[in-house]
């Protein structure tokens, strides 16, 4: 079916968040999530079998929220999107088994899509189309990637990504240095707000002119990760109190730092002037107010969807749905796998 | 009635359509099989809308569905029941759990039948059945213990069956037969048959997991430097 508006039905499930959104377009309609972050708090990290396993219990419920907020029925919709990869894949084979079943027994097209380009197709929903090209900063605390998307709809280019840990996994780590709690993110955001962001010199990675000849557009956290930790460490044998709110701040700016710069020089190297920024960590105030502050300096549009839109959740996946819809690509067939490691270059099985 | 007969417990990757009623007939009219222990969250929907086409029918046909909800490994178990429930609720129509074991055990045959799958990690899935009627399970255990946990004498054991039964066939200590190696459509069908015709309520399907999310608290915090 050929529609500029297709009313699609998103499912995420890569990691712990049970996501099922449903859009019309670029007309977010509704937007359910179940999380089990709760589960895993006390193990201070993502645990695959407890997401998997309340992935399986909130699914059905979750695609019913979904469906009465947005007031519609699967017979309406006019095709239903899921998150084939990249994941946690015994997270993302509960999603995709769902997703087919909602498929064959409402006999719609089935879409398995890109995680990642998810995140990019967001922003339609806040921001309306996307202009193409655009450079995509994606950072979450299961990547870091920067891309090149010249057409959506076929696939986005991967300029660098990260070498080690992804930017939200050191600020987990660094959280919990700090005892600030899981996930790290918004702990940290906030303890920063009362810090100063130049009390410490942390180290930013893959910056110095010699990582810049390999690594122009990758990133690294761990060597941050690590010097936060030696300093925290250093304060607590010489018996003195840790300023959290000067260590958050500084750890902050310098992951920030690190994240714009690269996004705006790959800006400025490809002659691209729209720069979309998504994945959990762009829920982070430092991160959305520097990016701005530096584009504007080159006259770059920034784009970040609202917080909410930048974690994981279904509304992404069926933001793109509608996008392959829109854009006449063929549906996936039904014996399509569950992909952990999907690359970027396939936005749709 | 055509009921829907999914299991995922073991490698072998089931759908059948059935028909049940007027009681006690049981029809297995269609039913795919594929054996292979990765490949559920591939191969489950496709072979459901195969045996619908071999029958010529549409899902909206459908009045029931039947799933194995286990024991299983985890990951092609959870693929089994999310299809169940979401096509269930799809179509508005209920759904009716069954122990996988028992889809080997009541066709194992009469005395008393062992039945273990393989749970990996060197364990088995296990219960104990009298005249093809659960007496015992279902368990997890390793294939040399899965009788002495049970408090009844090696002995009383005629022979065991299903695949984990085969795997250890050295171990388990009883006589091992071949067949059946995987839980039957027909069998897990007939056990729901008297709930699906007396219109029973819908079934929550929760799986059997038999054991915890293998994840440790983390300890103190390790020094860096
Ligand atoms: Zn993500």
């Amino acid at each position: 079916m050929m529609t500029d508006e297709p009313l699609v039905l998103g499912i995420e499930t890569s990691c712990d968040e049970t996501g099922v959104g449903v859009v019309r377009g670029h007309s977010l309609l509704a937007d359910a999530v179940a999380s089990s972050v709760d589960e895993h708090a006390r193990f201070g990290g993502v645990v695959p079998e407890v997401a998997s396993r309340a992935h399986l219990e909130a699914m059905v419920p979750t695609v019913h929220r979904a469906l009465t907020d947005a007031g519609v029925t699967l017979a309406d919709l006019d095709a239903i999107a899921v998150t084939a990869g990249p994941g946690l894949a015994g997270a993302l084979l509960v999603g995709v088994g769902a997703a087919k079943a909602y498929a064959l027994a409402a006999g719609k097209p089935l879409y398995g899509v890109n995680h990642l380009a998810a995140h990019v197709a967001v922003d339609t929903l806040e921001h309306g189309a996307l202009p193409e090209p655009a450079i995509a900063l994606l950072v979450s605390g299961g990547h870091s990637s920067l891309l090149r998307v010249d057409h959506l709809a076929d696939g986005v280019e991967p300029l660098g990504a990260t070498i080690d840990d992804a930017a939200g996994e050191a600020f987990d780590k660094v959280a919990r240095l700090l005892d600030l709690g899981f996930p790290g993110g918004p702990p940290i955001d906030r303890a920063a707000r009362d810090g100063d962001a130049g009390a410490i010199a942390f180290p930013r990675g893959l910056t110095a002119p010699r990582d810049l000849a390999e690594h122009r557009f990758d990133f690294s956290f761990s060597g941050l990760k690590t010097a936060v930790a030696r300093w925290v460490e250093a304060r607590q044998r010489a018996g003195e109190p840790i300023p959290v709110a000067d260590v958050a701040a500084s750890f902050q700016e310098a992951v920030c730092d690190v994240l714009t710069a690269k996004a705006i020089a790959a800006c400025r190297t490809y002659g691209i002037d729209t720069l979309v920024i998504g994945g959990g960590v762009a829920a982070n105030s430092r991160i959305r107010s520097m990016a701005t502050e530096r584009a504007a300096r080159h006259d770059i549009t920034v784009r970040v969807p609202r917080p909410r839109l930048c974690t994981d959740n279904g509304a992404m996946v069926a933001a793109l749905g509608a996008h392959l819809v829109a854009a006449n690509v063929r549906p996936s067939p039904l014996d399509l796998p569950a992909d952990s490691a999907m690359p970027l270059t396939l936005v749709t099985v | 009635m055509l009921v829907l007969v999914l299991d995922s417990a073991t490698p072998a990757i089931t759908a059948a359509v059935v028909s049940v009623g007027p009681e006690p007939d049981v029809t297995v009219l269609a039913e795919r099989v594929t054996v292979d222990a990765r490949a559920h969250g591939e191969l489950l929907a496709p072979q459901i809308a195969a045996v619908l086409a071999d029958v010529g029918k549409a899902p909206a046909d459908l009045g029931a569905v039947v799933a194995g909800v286990g024991p299983g490994p985890f990951t092609g178990l959870r693929v089994g029941l999310v299809t169940a429930a979401a096509l269930a609720d799809t179509l508005g129509i209920p759904t009716y759990a069954v122990c996988s074991l028992d889809g080997l055990g009541a066709v194992a045959g009469g005395g008393t039948v062992l039945v273990a799958t393989d749970a990996r990690r060197r364990e088995v899935y296990w219960a104990i059945y009298r005249d093809g009627v659960r007496t015992t399970g279902p368990h997890v255990d390793r294939p040399a213990d899965v009788v002495a946990v049970s408090g009844q004498p090696r002995d009383t054991v005629d022979f065991a069956v299903g695949a984990g039964a085969v795997l250890y066939a050295d171990v388990i200590g009883v006589p091992v037969r071949d067949e059946p190696l995987f839980p039957s459509a027909g069998a897990l069908a007939t056990l729901a048959a008297a709930r699906i015709l007396g219109g029973a309520p819908s079934e929550p399907l929760t799986p059997l997991y038999l054991r915890r999310p293998d994840a440790v608290e983390p300890g103190a915090r390790k020094v860096v430097s």
